[in-house]
């Protein structure tokens, strides 16, 4: 197992910054007295593993990235050299660094990265070794709207230590999202989908037979996209938004789908690909289109995270019928009875979408969910 | 003399562990069970050779592939699996919420095995059944008392059967009233038991689940916003899974029948309330009961379920055939039913089951039934106050309201502060001999379990239970690894869950296996 820790990550938080990118930020924060969250975070999901440190190899990076913390821990871990890193000064990580770190473990061959930091990091690590690389994020930043996150460190440390004996696990893919700060800063969200990462999660266990095994998150995504394909009118377009879930739809009519971004099909064709919102409201002036989206990121957001070019101006022009709300069941239940949210930039739009939906969840399977807008002034990241 | 020294508790368990083979495994050329005599002289002379008379398309051409054994093998190893096993008989079963695990009185057992029973023949002349005819018609009018509803169908084969049924008689309804194609939405609850919306959809419908609302009852908000003109009908699990009783749920009914839908009653959770209150008050159309809940009969792997289906006057015409009558003078079966939904079972239905459940009824009297699910409310509420004082545990919803007869709690304290998790506990419950259950998935409520004592538990088990849960919450704060390598005194230790999701590596039969080994 691989350890990386972003050492800054998470500082800008406590001091009431909204990130903590950019070195500026980094000595501001300093300035008024902020300790990194990451390093204890990480030792906690550390502490967890300890017991069973003679049953795996830990790579590290050097120093405060990772070296620190897992000494600390009591393990003996080997140090994975990364140019250029200058581990004697800790406040000069960067981005870079991260990104070395994972490509060095990637290329050693480990079987799962554990990493500390917030949406920053999991970019960095989403850049450096792609989505098909079984990683898990110790949740330490300010910004944690990406769902590459175990729900706090401990759980992050079982996580690991279950995939690692190879017990109860499964792998998907979760969606990897962050702010862009300058806007962010400024009070106007804008927050892009940039990839995904494939992260364990655990596989709940029936013992007794009473019911059978859950469907897998694949088998379930497949039966939401058909029930939606036979939903969609013939001759109709749809905005087919970012996400796992409405990947399946693509998948299924035989289309490309675009990574991160939003697509523009019919149930024969791709008309256009990762369409900017000038675009859609630009064939919005020939034709009608549906909606098709689903939650982005960890934190139940409907509309706000992830599929910004879903303006308020866009949903205005979307009929409600015509506007399919898809999402696994498991993802609905792991809300824990909080709402799905939307935080389109427009509380007029967010109120009429506000009360209850019903959301796409198998084949003939509807849930009907409690769908709120988020009080901007007071919204806290979990 | 030394005293003898009091028991610890919890008890030192340990289940046997024979490690027995299949039983076609144990196979000795040669060896017989029973020796049968061979066919008398003088009655050969007279009658032939009985063997000579079986019609030839009636013969094996290959012998069946039965093990060769002798009595006391097929006897020892038999008792040697039954050893290997849990049952309600053997161990306090409130582990199992949502199961009813009351106990089933053996006098029942002696009653459904008298051979006034066992010797009939389901197509006998209705004159010569009158006996069992009786009991099915008068199972039917308790029934109908406890719940208000106008006629039952003793025909189903178990709860899932009588949902399945009640679904046919709804579509048949409203088939019969023109909107057939119209509604094809069903509408039901995430805590009301699966097996509404697995028979919904079986039936073809498109399923609506609704979500609770803050409190754990199930929403009304979203039940306004899911019916429409397309929904045929409510089924719902009332109190729900949790124990929570709907305050609301006549007018969650109104509701879904002011929209043209009608609405279904499962009454798996009936233990609680019987004598109380009843679906007709609550304005359903249907209901279901599960006999082996409830009504104590043994439950899937004592013997085989047995469902009631019960319908108001205008779902009468669709009730399954036959139905039980009586004209003044004599008991028979009416299979002219033109608008039935049909035959949904074999013969009677559940014949042992139906008089099993109909001895039960007259040994309690109305009185004894209301008694039945006070008792069942009371140790409900007392196990409630007990669990809720160990470490770790809560019982979300519904804050500061008692529960019916059983309670979904949740470890989620204890699993953040100590990262054992209910799975796991489930499995460390089995080294005290004991059974537990979490929940249907998804687990809405995280880390959940749900407990039912029933009125069949004393005060001592209930405490007996609760002991157990408490030594386990302590060793998941001081020593979490004994909970984490569970069982210790199982049968079996951890098995592998992946093979069970791979047709490759399971056979449900001896053949199946021979098939996918390439064995003999």
């Amino acid at each position: 197992m691989g350890l990386i820790v972003n050492p800054i990550a998470g500082i800008g938080g406590r001091v009431g910054l909204k990130g903590s990118d950019g070195l500026e930020v980094q000595q501001q924060a300093r300035t008024l007295g902020a300790v990194p969250l990451s390093q204890e975070r990480a030792a906690t999901a550390m502490e967890v593993l300890h017991p069973m440190a003679a049953e795996f190899e830990l790579l590290t990076a050097p120093g405060e990235m990772g070296e620190t913390i897992a000494r600390r821990c009591g393990f003996t871990p080997r140090v994975i050299p990364t140019p250029g890193l200058l581990a004697e000064i800790p406040l000069v990580t960067t981005a870079e660094d991260t990104r070395r770190a994972a490509r060095a473990m990637l290329e050693a061959d480990v079987d799962l990265i554990l990493f500390a930091g917030g949406d920053g990091t999991s970019r960095d690590m989403y850049e450096a070794i792609g989505d098909d690389f079984p990683v898990l994020g110790i949740p330490a930043g300010v910004k944690i709207y990406s769902a590459v996150y175990a729900v706090n460190p401990r759980s992050a440390g079982e996580l690991a230590a279950e995939f690692l004996r190879g017990v109860r696990i499964r792998l998907h893919k979760a969606e990897v999202l962050d702010l862009d700060e300058e806007i962010y800063r400024q009070s106007h969200i804008i927050t892009r989908l940039y990839g995904y990462l494939k992260i364990p999660y655990r596989r709940e266990i029936v013992q007794n037979q009473k019911v059978p095994t859950p469907a897998s998150e694949s088998a379930q995504a497949q039966a939401i996209a058909a029930d939606v394909i036979e939903r969609m009118k013939p001759g109709l377009a749809y905005l087919l938004c970012p996400g796992t879930t409405t990947r399946a739809v693509a998948e299924r009519l035989g289309l490309p789908k675009t990574l991160v971004g939003v697509d523009i099909i019919t149930r024969d064709e791709l008309l256009a690909a990762d369409v900017s919102e000038r675009q859609i409201l630009d064939v919005m002036e020939q034709r009608h289109l549906g909606l098709i989206v689903t939650p982005t990121g960890g934190q139940g957001f409907l509309l706000g995270r992830g599929n910004q070019q879903i303006s308020p101006q866009v949903i205005r022009r979307v009929c409600r019928e015509d506007m399919l709300v898809i999402c696994l069941a498991s993802k609905i239940a792991a809300l824990q009875g909080r709402p799905l949210l939307v935080d389109s930039g427009d509380t007029e739009v967010d109120r009429l979408l506000a009360g209850y939906l019903p959301v796409i969840s198998g084949y003939h399977e509807t849930i009907i969910y409690k769908v709120e807008a988020p009080d901007l002034q007071s919204s806290e990241v979990r | 003399m030394k005293p003898i020294n009091p028991k610890p508790s919890p008890r030192r368990y340990h289940q046997a562990s024979w490690d027995e083979p299949v039983i076609f495994e144990l196979n000795q050329p040669g060896q017989r069970g029973v020796l049968l005599p061979p066919v008398e002289t003088g009655i050969e002379q007279e009658v032939g050779n009985p063997a000579q008379m079986l019609p030839d398309q009636l013969r094996r051409t290959v012998p069946p592939a039965l093990p060769e054994m002798s009595q006391v093998h097929v006897l020892r190893h038999y008792d040697r699996i039954s050893q290997e096993n849990l049952g309600v008989d053997l161990n306090i079963d409130i582990g199992q919420g949502t199961c009813t695990m009351k106990y089933s009185p053996k006098i029942n057992d002696q009653l459904a095995h008298t051979h006034k029973l066992t010797e009939l023949h389901p197509l006998q002349d209705f004159s010569t059944v009158q006996g069992i005819l009786e009991v099915m018609y008068r199972l039917e009018g308790m029934l109908k008392e406890i719940s208000g509803m106008n006629r039952f169908s003793l025909q189903p084969g178990a709860g899932g059967a009588a949902i399945y049924a009640n679904i046919c008689m709804m579509r048949a309804y409203h088939a019969s009233r023109g909107e057939g194609k119209q509604r094809d939405e069903v509408i039901t609850t995430i805590f009301s038991h699966p097996s509404n919306a697995a028979a919904a959809k079986v039936a073809g419908y498109k399923v609506i689940t609704l979500y609770p609302d803050s409190e754990g009852y199930p929403d009304l908000e979203a039940l306004k916003a899911a019916v429409s003109e397309r929904t045929a009908s409510l089924l719902i699990t009332n109190p729900e899974d949790t124990g929570i009783f709907n305050p609301k749920i006549a007018e969650f009914t109104r509701i879904v029948h002011e929209a043209g839908g009608i609405c279904s009653y499962d009454q798996a959770n009936a233990n609680g309330i019987l004598g109380i209150t009843r679906a007709r008050e609550a304005g359903f159309d249907l209901c279901h009961f599960n006999l082996h809940k409830t009504f104590s009969t043994p439950h899937g792997c004592g013997g085989p379920g047995a469902g009631a289906s019960g319908v108001t006057e205008k779902l009468i015409p669709f009730l399954p055939v036959p139905t039980t009558e009586f004209d003044g003078q004599k008991y028979y079966l009416d299979y002219n039913r033109p608008k039935s939904i049909g035959k949904i079972r074999p013969f009677y239905g559940v014949t042992a089951n139906i008089l099993r459940s109909y001895a039960w009824i007259m040994s309690l009297g109305a009185d004894g039934l209301r008694e039945v699910a006070e008792i069942a409310v009371l140790n409900n509420n007392y196990l409630l106050k007990k669990v809720l004082e160990i470490r770790g545990v809560s019982a979300p919803y519904a804050k500061g309201k008692r529960r019916v007869e059983q309670v979904r709690y949740s470890w989620e304290q204890l699993t953040q502060e100590t990262g054992v998790h209910s799975e796991e506990i489930e499995i460390r419950v089995t080294d005290f001999g004991m059974h537990y259950w979490t929940s249907h998935h998804p687990f809405v409520v995280p880390e959940p379990m749900t407990l039912e004592p029933t009125e069949s538990y004393s005060k001592a088990d209930l405490d007996e239970y609760v002991a157990v849960l408490n030594q386990i919450s302590a060793e998941a704060y001081t020593n979490p690894e004994i909970i984490k390598t569970a069982p210790h005194n199982s049968t079996v230790h951890q098995t592998q869950q992946e093979p069970f999701d791979n047709p490759d590596e399971w056979a449900v039969t001896w053949r199946a296996y021979r098939r996918k080994t390439g064995k003999k």
